[in-house]
């Protein structure tokens, strides 16, 4: 149950609805869609009601659903045309098919395509009528790495040419290569919201005090023993033998320390590098570790 | 891909004869729902014309049998293939994909009930073309009144078949209105006048959609005749199917 979500979606922007499965982010964007009724609250898309919008809303809105929504028996060039047919100015259809790649798989049913391929079609079908605002329910699942290029590529210039783009997902890999503004949800609620950037600065009341989370890992001789060369808040450990790890709010005056005690004691790493936080560990951090 | 954005959907009317165009292709490409459809109805028109069957119920065999499988017809194509590939349609999703798009959900309905009167007009001129070879000679004063039933009935085994589709899942609904077309077909009036059946059992046909629809046809077009009980009972079948369709037909 979605019990308190609220969000903005503009255009020229993506928008992404980042949770766990069962968090609530399908049933969010559908009373969005009007696809699903709403007990309270208030949604305006393109400025109406999405549930009591008629045919010219939903024309300028385009929707792919998280099952694809396309009927198995069907072939995907007579099938789009179909869909074209309602909408007075569809896109040109050689083009999107073109581009979607369907042309190789044009004469296969839908029941017999690949699921990235299926992804590809419904995504086409949610394009031709040229929306001024597209959802997309979790529009990686199932793509191979060639068609989720090809996909993500699509959306970003869709994005540039201005349409608004709602996505929901579950991968923290999507939001944080497509959405300009991520809204987190959890059981039903909107727990966190923010650009990309912003929320990898998302601070969790437990967290304050450490300021900007980074990991540190570098290799060196095993058995180094670095007490009291870092600050206590920041945790130092050996996690294999010879593999050393720093997590902490590391200041660019913790690296001096450190390489200091390295020069003193002739310690030259074999490799080092620098991690910052993850929008999974921020997801994480948000919406807790527990499996649900 | 630069280009304006947005735009007006298709007018109403061409996106509802769109779908129906559609939707009356797939009905017709699909070879089991073709067989329901025409094949086991016209095997049942020469099935009842070569047995002894109907003898005694009319002037000749044919002209009994025909408005039973006519009503058998509308049996096929508006509740058992409408309500087998809504259900189907509707665990795909497609129902709902569709309800996105300008075609919307009264759309939809709307598109599905062209459809099935589509396939409905084919059906009737394969069987009456059939029927007229073996004999067929139908009260001339019966087309009016037997065709405006038959549409009544489709509408109301359409909305039928919408509710059994809207309510339970695609595999029960094969199995709930694939039975029933044997059962109705055979027990309910349809293609075996009720007077063919129990004492018992006639009141009960007289009520069911198969027996109103089966005996009215045989009505127009054996005696060129409107009979009121059967568009009454029709009637109700429609309103109480629809709303209850109306009601508790889910779309996911």
């Amino acid at each position: 149950m979605v019990s308190d979500v609220s969000l903005v979606a503009g255009r020229g922007e993506v928008t992404a609805l980042l949770g766990a499965n069962g968090a609530g982010k399908t049933t969010t964007i559908e009373c969005a869609q009007g696809l699903q009724k709403r007990s309270g609250g208030s949604i305006s898309l393109l400025g109406q009601d999405p549930g009591s919008a008629g045919a010219d809303l939903r024309s300028r809105v385009g929707v792919m659903l998280q099952e694809g929504g396309l009927p198995p028996s069907a072939r995907p060039l007579p099938l789009l045309r179909h869909i074209a047919g309602m909408y007075r100015n569809p896109k040109p259809m050689d083009e999107l098919v073109e581009r979607l790649g369907i042309d190789t798989f044009s004469r296969t049913s839908v029941r017999r395509l690949s699921g990235g391929q299926k992804q590809r079609l419904a995504l086409a079908a949610a394009l031709i009528g040229n929306p001024e605002v597209l959802f997309l329910d979790e529009p990686s699942a199932g793509l191979d790495p060639q068609s989720r290029q090809l996909v993500f590529g699509l959306i970003s210039e869709l994005r540039d040419s201005g349409m608004g783009i709602i996505l929901t997902t579950h991968l923290m890999d999507d939001a944080q290569r497509l959405a300009d503004y991520v809204y987190i949800i959890d059981a039903g609620r909107n727990v966190a919201e923010g650009t990309v950037a912003q929320l990898l600065q998302h601070q969790t009341p437990e967290m304050t005090h450490k300021g900007h989370v980074r990991t540190l890992h570098f290799e060196a001789l095993p058995g180094l023993d670095f007490t009291g060369v870092l600050p206590a808040e920041v945790e130092i450990r050996e996690t294999r033998a010879g593999s050393y790890s720093a997590t902490g709010a590391l200041t660019p005056d913790d690296l001096a320390a450190l390489t200091a005690w390295w020069a003193q004691h002739g310690v030259m790493p074999g490799s080092m590098s620098m991690e910052a936080r993850s929008l999974e560990d921020v997801f994480l951090d948000i919406s807790g570790r527990d499996v649900r | 891909m630069t280009s304006t954005l947005g735009g007006p959907a298709a007018p109403l009317l061409r996106r509802i004869v769109l779908q129906g165009k559609y939707e009356a292709v797939t009905m017709l490409r699909n070879g089991e729902q073709l067989i329901l459809a025409v094949v086991l109805p016209l095997l049942a028109l020469v099935g009842l014309t070569v047995t002894p069957l109907l003898d005694g119920m009319g002037d000749s065999r044919v002209n009994v049998a025909v408005p039973g499988i006519l009503a058998l017809c509308a049996m096929s194509t508006a509740f058992t293939g409408q309500g087998i590939s809504t259900g189907f349609d509707r665990r795909y999703g497609v129902l709902r994909f569709l309800s996105t798009t300008p075609l919307g959900r009264t759309g939809l309905i709307a598109g599905k009930i062209l459809a099935v009167l589509a396939v409905l007009a084919l059906q009737v001129l394969v069987v009456s073309a059939v029927a007229f070879s073996l004999g067929w000679r139908p009260d001339a004063s019966g087309w009016v009144p037997g065709l405006s039933l038959l549409v009544l009935g489709a509408a109301a085994f359409t909305a039928l078949g919408l509710l059994v589709a809207g309510t339970v899942r695609p595999e029960a609904t094969l199995a709930i209105t694939n039975l029933l077309w044997i059962l109705l077909g055979a027990l309910g009036g349809i293609v075996i006048p009720a007077e063919r059946l129990p004492r018992l059992a006639q009141d009960v046909v007289h009520l069911l959609p198969s027996g109103a629809l089966g005996q009215g046809l045989r009505d127009a077009f054996l005696l060129g005749a409107v009979n009121g009980d059967a568009v009454l009972v029709l009637l109700l079948w429609l309103v109480l199917a629809g709303a209850a369709a109306i009601r508790w037909f889910k779309w996911n």
